[in-house]
């Protein structure tokens, strides 16, 4: 016994300093998977308080483009109103009242990117809105510009997402024109590309083709822009292609964003558990 | 020693949100993540106990981790250098030991010792803060190159800092 006191007395340092690094490993291990859930994250009151004050400061700098954007998203959903259509047949049944055929799947709620990286790995998001806002885990984010990001922690009033720019997070994408899909992933280099895989070698492919989100994604409604394909090869001894493609969000200038919920996830995700998962009869 | 734990508190708050609010917004590029905060362990007084550098060390890691989002990876990265820093100022001690009144500052040990001392400490914080980053070996040269490209970037702004806030004789040093 008293030669164990005697040795951890002499390697105090040395065991410390294992002791630490044990802890720090596990914290890492523990946010290693994406559907994890991070005990320190910035959607603590000291650091997401500190973030939303210079968000707010810094607000006043790019007043200007927010406008414009937002000036031309409005015009786009303005294009889109009835009203800016007109009935080709008067005869034509009356389609407003046909509204309740559709049911509403996806419920948009505005929030605020007020910390964002892109130089890391995996970068992270942190938004102005919270459980108080009604945003949950596993909520899409987009802006006008195209996909930014899933909800991955929530407090009352914050939350933090990963980004797309996250090296583990994969977003099923599909080509625009023949609907051929594949998944869409970040390889950590360059925040204004990222990479579509698997895409058959018959499509027709064209530098420029554009790039959606298909509704196999699990977040993500359908059709929201991803970006256009910068250029696409097929790699030696794969039987697919591999797209560049380059992002049409700008990751350096995240503001305004939207947090997407898609009404049936949880209906959809149970119905899909049984088949992972089957009851097994007794 | 009251004055000297001060001083090493507003440093650390100073160079925290330095690190969070400005450094992290400014896009340096893909090769280049400086990270100067490191600048508080470098500059603890030469006679703190090594015991408390390392766990010093961990509370910054760890303050940082919070607004990073990387859960562990700079306190890890941290540890290692707290850790070593008790071997690099061994080595680097003159022969009759560190004077009572000297700090470790390029004003006081001159640029050649600063040198010396903080570039290989900054390039271990960051080979082990990239690579745990990256978890794996798949992406080598890149990795190694961020890593090399960051620590000069760090490099520049700790040695900037230090010209541009610390006299001699100033409040802060």
């Amino acid at each position: 016994m008293r030669n164990l006191l005697n040795l951890i007395y002499k390697y105090h340092y040395f065991l410390l300093f294992i002791a630490l690094q044990v802890v720090c490993f596990l914290l890492i291990i523990n946010n290693r998977s994406v559907q994890s859930t991070a005990i320190l994250n910035s959607t603590n009151s000291v650091s997401s308080n500190l973030y939303n004050v210079v968000s707010n400061s810094k607000e006043y700098l790019s007043l200007k483009e927010e406008n414009d954007k937002l000036a031309k998203e409005n015009s786009t959903l303005r294009n889109l109103l009835k009203s800016s259509y007109d009935i080709l047949d008067q005869r034509a049944p009356d389609f407003v009242k046909n509204d309740s055929l559709y049911r509403k799947e996806y419920i948009f709620r505005s929030g605020k990117v007020i910390n964002s990286t892109s130089n890391l790995n995996k970068n992270f998001l942190t938004l102005n809105v919270g459980s108080n806002q009604g945003v949950k885990k596993d909520f899409a984010i987009i802006n006008s510009e195209g996909i930014v990001g899933v909800v991955k922690d929530v407090s009352a009033n914050f939350c933090t997402a990963l980004s797309i720019l996250h090296t583990e997070q994969k977003i099923i994408c599909k080509v625009k024109k023949d609907g051929s899909y594949g998944p869409l992933s970040w390889d950590g280099k360059d925040y204004r590309y990222s990479y579509l895989t698997d895409i058959p070698t018959h499509v027709r492919l064209v530098n420029g083709d554009t790039i959606v989100t298909s509704a196999l994604s699990d977040y993500f409604p359908e059709n929201m822009m991803v970006g256009i394909i910068e250029k696409f090869e097929r790699k030696q001894g794969d039987a697919f292609y591999t797209l560049k493609v380059k992002l049409s969000t700008d990751f350096k200038k995240l503001n305004h964003v939207h947090v997407v919920e898609k009404t049936h996830k949880l209906e959809q995700d149970s119905l899909e558990n049984l088949i992972k998962n089957p009851v097994k009869p007794k | 020693m009251i004055a000297e734990i001060g001083k090493n508190i507003i440093r650390f708050v100073l160079l925290i949100l330095l690190q969070t609010l400005i450094i992290k917004n400014i896009p340096f590029g893909s090769y280049f993540v400086p990270m100067p905060y490191v600048l508080f362990l470098l500059m603890l007084p030469f006679e703190t106990m090594p015991l408390l550098v390392l766990i010093l060390a961990f509370v910054t890691g760890l303050t940082v981790d919070v607004f990073y989002d990387t859960q562990g990876i700079h306190a890890s990265s941290c540890v290692v250098l707290g850790f070593v820093r008790f071997y690099f100022l061994r080595l680097l001690a003159p022969r009759e030991g560190y004077e009572a009144n000297l700090k470790p500052t390029v004003q006081y040990m001159g640029n050649a010792w600063f040198v010396y001392y903080a570039l290989p400490m900054l390039l271990i914080h960051h080979l082990f803060f990239f690579y745990l980053e990256e978890f794996g070996f798949n992406d080598f040269l890149f990795t190694l190159l961020k890593t090399l490209g960051s620590t000069l970037a760090s490099f520049v702004f700790v040695y900037i800092i230090q010209f541009l806030f610390y006299r001699k004789d100033g409040v802060l040093a």
